[in-house]
């Protein structure tokens, strides 16, 4: 048998890396409460900054915009990656499948700065060939963030996609359904889950990106995390610290939830087996 | 003839999977093209340009006067480059903060990827959700929360003040110190996830012959465990190391003015000296420096995709 001793090297790393992980945050939202301008120095409880935060028309408007883009590039996303995922995991001799999949993988670890400067040199050549876009804003924001989340809603729904098991779908075509039908009558509802956390996923990645949306947004859309980046550039400030707490528990929400419905979906399948 | 051997309405029916198979096919493979594999044909050529002060800030490549077609190749962008040690120190000081961090991240993460890879499956499924939130939760946010952390008057030399262990303040905001803590804390979740997915797959049953048979566990370790989570370690390895050589925001909060950082250097040509054929230079180099990090974690990632359940 293997040994599993209570106080390993690893389980004490395991914890070690966690707090790692955590504290820098937990910090972050203890400051947002502190009442003193100076960010170092407790000076007592209070909700003062926040109240500060929701009189900022600028950070109000961002944060909006932000939302908006992140939907619409989500939805776009999950319909994209969704079809990636297939072709990866169901069409094993399709001519130009391997261009295809260098494709949907090289964004997961291409470096932003290399993304956005392509893509703003791809909209300004457009601009002049095609005349669109006239402005760079929300719809170039949309396509630049639609293209990168589609790699991660991929990697999620073909990881599903590759469990599903496959003679419900045979039953379906071989009774006369076309793969069109099968697809929304037996798949589709069987890696729901996944597309619900891939969407999850990709609406964060969205709101989260700074560097890809400063290379291809124009002046009239600005984003959250610009706002927070110039502003942060000039240094600590308590109001930034309000909004921070503030994004980290909306975020742990939506991704708690994206956890909660893949570990449904997980102990269904297991029940069921 | 094909339809001698097969009966009209199955001909039909070939024909309609031959055809939604296209279009399941088609339209992300299309919007790819489009999206992102033209706009690095874009750079490409923007890089062998001239900057001018024009809208858009450079000079055609191909043009076509008088019905002649021309093409001005200019590699004066790659030469300069190569004469300014500013961009040779800035592409090596990258790939050793990059490479540095991995490491930082490889230490840490393995045996994190460990020990939740040997606990119970009930345990298992919330150290990965604890261990994936902060990957979810803003990047620039966590980048920033290290800034009042590391600060002269901040939380650690606070800390370190009130213990008795320095005198006073240490400099650890704007050094490379705090880009390499801040790349390692950003990535570490990257790192940590691939490394557990090749471990919780191990088979127990050959570690359990290796003890049988009178292997130490650390033995065991050695010859067994870590060369079968291989793939994992390359895998969590590229996810860190590629973004992190192109990093921006991290060497742009936490880093002083003596990190030199390609990322950064890039986005200052682009934004503050509005050279973009220089900028697009730069991005070709630091493609093709990357390009065997990348293939191979491609070669890890296809196959993944592809593997049947």
């Amino acid at each position: 048998m293997v040994k599993s001793r209570p106080f390993s090297f690893s389980k004490v790393m395991l914890v070690l890396g966690l707090l790692f992980l955590y504290l820098p945050m937990f910090v972050l939202i203890v400051y947002s409460f502190n009442a003193s301008r100076l960010v170092s120095v407790w000076a007592g409880f209070s909700t003062h900054w926040y109240g500060e935060l929701f009189r900022d028309q600028q950070i109000l408007s961002a944060v909006w915009m932000s939302l908006k883009i992140a939907f619409y590039s989500a939805s776009m996303a999950v319909c994209l990656g969704t079809l990636c995922a297939f072709v990866m995991t169901r069409f094993k001799r399709i001519r130009g499948r391997t261009l295809l999949s260098s494709m949907i993988s090289a964004p997961l670890v291409m470096p932003e700065v290399i993304t956005g400067l392509s893509l703003l040199l791809l909209f300004v050549q457009m601009a002049q060939t095609i005349g669109w876009p006239v402005d760079r804003g929300m719809a170039t924001i949309w396509i630049a963030h639609t293209t990168f989340c589609s790699a991660y809603v991929a990697v999620v729904v073909s990881a599903r996609l590759r469990e599903v098991d496959r003679s419900m779908e045979e039953a379906a075509m071989d009774l006369g359904c076309t793969p069109f039908k099968t697809f929304f009558v037996i798949t589709l509802p069987v890696i729901m889950p996944a597309l619900v956390s891939g969407w999850l996923l990709a609406f964060t990645l969205s709101l989260d990106d700074l560097v890809i949306a400063s290379f291809v947004s124009g002046p009239g859309a600005t984003t959250l995390p610009m706002v927070v980046f110039s502003s942060v550039r000039m240094g600590v400030s308590p109001k930034i610290n309000a909004l921070a707490a503030l994004i980290i528990l909306a975020v742990s929400l939506i991704a708690f939830i994206a956890w909660y419905l893949m570990w449904r979906a997980e102990k269904r399948r297991r029940g069921e087996a | 003839m094909a339809n001698k051997l097969m009966p009209a309405p199955l001909m039909e029916r070939v024909r309609s999977v031959v055809f939604h198979r296209r279009v399941v096919f088609g339209i992300p493979f299309l919007w790819l093209l489009l999206f992102f594999l033209l706009p690095f044909a874009l750079v490409l050529k923007i890089s062998f340009s001239s900057a001018v002060m024009a809208i858009p800030p450079y000079e055609p490549v191909f043009s076509f006067v008088d019905n002649t077609f021309s093409v001005v190749v200019n590699f004066s962008n790659y030469l300069f480059l190569l004469s300014d040690s500013l961009y040779i120190a800035a592409y090596w000081g990258s790939v050793k903060i990059a490479f540095i961090a991995t490491l930082v991240c490889l230490l840490i993460g393995y045996p994190m990827a460990y020990a939740m890879a040997r606990a119970s499956a009930r345990v298992q499924l919330v150290l990965l959700l604890m261990v994936m939130l902060p990957s979810w939760t803003s990047f620039l946010i966590r980048v920033y929360a290290w800034m009042g952390i590391l600060g002269n008057q901040g939380l650690m030399n606070n800390l370190l003040m009130w213990l008795g262990v320095i005198n006073a303040p240490l400099k650890m905001l704007n050094t490379n110190f705090a880009v390499v803590l801040g790349i390692a804390y950003a990535y570490l979740p990257f790192m940590v996830l691939p490394i557990y997915t090749n471990l919780v797959k191990l088979d127990v049953r050959l570690l359990e012959a290796a003890s049988d048979l009178g292997c130490r566990s650390l033995t065991t370790f050695w010859a067994i465990t870590l060369p079968l989570s291989k793939a994992g370690i390359i895998a969590g390895s590229m996810l860190v190391f590629i973004p992190a050589v192109g990093e921006f925001v991290i060497p742009e909060l936490l880093g002083g003015p003596d990190t030199l950082m390609i990322g950064k250097v890039l986005w200052e040509e682009f934004f503050n000296n509005r050279d973009w054929p220089v900028a697009s230079s730069l991005a070709m180099v630091m493609l093709a420096l990357l390009l065997i990090p990348i293939v191979l974690f491609h070669r890890f990632q296809a196959r993944e995709m592809e593997k049947d359940g």
